[in-house]
């Protein structure tokens, strides 16, 4: 995924969406707050996630954080992988770190969430 | 680190160090309307001498299971220690042991808790085990709460009747604010009816907790409460008696997700209610749920084998309101004699142990049925039981302990149906003569 093509949530989730298929993942920024990532708790095939509510848990050595999801819809995939290696998100967090595949409402559209320009300048602003 | 006051040169020195005139000048920064210009209103100080006399009159006092002949149980019991216990644990290594926060000062303590843990694995059959928690009755507690953020389910948590009355109370004040509400399930023949669990479980159960052998000394339905409650998704918490893993399946075997205990029983004495040590061990995929103290085993960067706090994420002062549970230490010492005593005494000493309990106890109930006692439930038991014969319990049990015998215990004092009955605790160190004794006693207080 190229990030210049992706939109942003506040929360550090980034979002694609092909036709009705979102993806979801966690930014680079994200990841270097967390350091070492040792697990992730993803959600199973078929279950529902609703706009802000979390959709599984990431943990680092020093800090656990929810992962939100920016989209209404359904599971129908997750990156397994990412359950046995972890340390996958940290590597390639656009690319092999990709985390779930929500099936959207046709007409769904990710205009809410922040473009790339906008979360960078978020995330500048939060260093301060 | 010795712990030495300090001489009054050692004080001055201090205080010339950092420029201040006295010891009174350090508390300078607090408002005088607020300081304390009298001494304080105590007694003054004794002597050695006195002091030791003073307590002495104290602890003369109580009447201890060296007093009188002790049958009390539930949940604390006069079980053998040997003197190993107190030799390994009374080191002052281990005795004032400081928190493991530091893994590289704290390899002794982090070694036995993570035998402590592994013995309970092997005791329990289940896959892991936490360094420890306060007590029998907040392990209960933390079970539950560890099932309702499992499971996601926030309905009514069920638990027996036959589950400790403590243990229930203590359940009772954890929960006082969160939606999910426990619910007890009657048992008035003395154990919990999988039929009748099966009328309560439902999709919105987090879990059923049972306690087997229960308070009442009674075993349960172990296999067919398991087999209930895992039908509706609900998980299955046990409160067990370490001692009777001796000779009873283990909680692994017959399909619990959470089994805790109180350990008092493995190498602690009964100290009037306390400090004692809260067990807990649950399956693989319950692990991240788990409250307290994890010792995991790992290398340095020699290679070396060492001992550390692990998946500390889990633990409240880093997961704040996500935790499981607000807990973050353990009952340092007490495991480190439960451990020494699991050791010492081995699997075949515990088997043993339980053996000896077992048939005591069976020994004394037939006794005291032909006494003219009778029993108060057709159920297996263990090492007690529950009868009912004298009238006025209470009365009787205080006439047997002016006879010398710490009687057992009055369930009126906590179920309404049972005054008039008794359960007694008869352990591998009760003699033939001391159970022929008490079974006298009781004859004698019923003519």
């Amino acid at each position: 995924m190229d990030p210049k093509n992706l939109r942003y949530a506040k929360t550090h989730e980034w979002a694609s969406l092909e036709g009705n298929i979102c993806t979801l993942g966690i930014t680079k920024f994200a990841v270097e707050q967390l350091t070492d990532v040792v697990y992730i708790e993803l959600p199973e095939v078929g279950d529902h996630v609703f706009v802000g509510d979390s959709f599984g848990e990431i943990e680092s050595v020093k800090a656990v954080s929810d992962l939100y999801s920016p989209v209404n819809g359904e599971v129908i995939e997750i990156n397994e992988k990412l359950i046995d290696d972890p340390t996958k998100i940290s590597g390639d967090p656009y690319g092999k770190g990709w985390m779930v595949k929500i099936k959207v409402e046709p007409g769904s559209s990710l205009d809410s969430l922040m473009t790339l320009k906008q979360y960078e300048e978020q995330i500048a602003s939060e260093e301060h | 680190m010795s712990y030495v006051l300090n001489t009054p040169d050692e004080q001055r020195a201090m205080l010339k160090q950092i420029g201040a005139g006295s010891i009174g000048d350090l508390f300078n920064s607090i408002p005088e309307a607020l300081r304390l210009k009298r001494p304080l209103n105590i007694p003054p100080a004794l002597t050695e001498i006195d002091l030791t006399r003073h307590l002495q009159e104290l602890s003369s006092r109580s009447r201890s299971a060296e007093d009188a002949v002790c049958f009390l149980g539930g949940g604390s019991y006069d079980h053998f220690i040997p003197s190993v216990v107190d030799a390994v644990a009374g080191r002052s290594e281990f005795y004032t042991a400081y928190t493991p926060y530091q893994a590289e000062a704290s390899q002794g303590s982090l070694q036995a808790f993570f035998e402590f843990q592994t013995l309970i694995c092997q005791l329990t059959g289940l896959d892991v085990a936490n360094a420890s928690l306060y007590d029998g009755g907040s392990a209960v507690a933390e079970a539950v709460l560890m099932a309702i953020t499992a499971t996601n389910r926030h309905g009514r948590v069920l638990i027996a009747q036959t589950v400790h009355p403590d243990y229930r109370a203590t359940l009772n004040t954890y929960l006082a604010n969160l939606e999910a509400t426990p619910v007890t399930l009657p048992t008035p023949h003395g154990f919990l009816s999988p039929e009748d669990l099966k009328k309560a479980v439902d999709d919105n159960t987090p879990c059923v907790v049972v306690q087997h052998p229960n308070f009442l000394g009674c075993l349960e339905e172990m296999d067919d409460l398991a087999r209930v409650t895992r039908a509706r998704g609900a998980l299955l918490i046990v409160s067990f008696d370490p001692i009777s893993l001796g000779l009873l399946k283990q909680p692994g075997q017959y399909g619990a997700d959470i089994a805790i205990a109180e350990g008092q029983c493995l190498g602690n004495p009964m100290v009037f209610g306390g400090p004692y040590l809260g067990i807990l061990a649950c399956r693989q995929e319950f692990v991240r749920k788990m409250p307290g103290r994890l010792v995991g085993q790992t290398v340095d960067r020699n290679g070396k084998r060492c001992w550390v706090l692990t998946l500390q994420t889990r633990e409240q002062h880093i997961r704040r309101e996500k935790a499981t549970s607000n807990i973050c230490t353990n009952q340092g010492l007490f495991a480190l004699r439960a451990a020494v005593y699991l050791a010492a005494l081995g699997p075949q000493g515990l088997k043993e142990t339980a053996a000896l309990c077992a048939q005591k106890a069976h020994y004394a109930a037939e006794q005291l049925t032909r006494a003219g006692c009778k029993l108060k439930f057709n159920r297996p038991f263990f090492k007690e039981f529950t009868v009912f014969g004298p009238k006025d319990p209470a009365s009787t049990l205080s006439r047997l302990l002016k006879a010398g015998y710490h009687g057992g215990l009055h369930l009126g004092r906590w179920y309404p149906s049972l005054t008039d009955c008794i359960t007694i605790a008869v352990t591998e160190k009760r003699t033939h003569a001391e159970i022929d004794g008490l079974v006298a006693a009781m004859k004698a207080e019923s003519t």
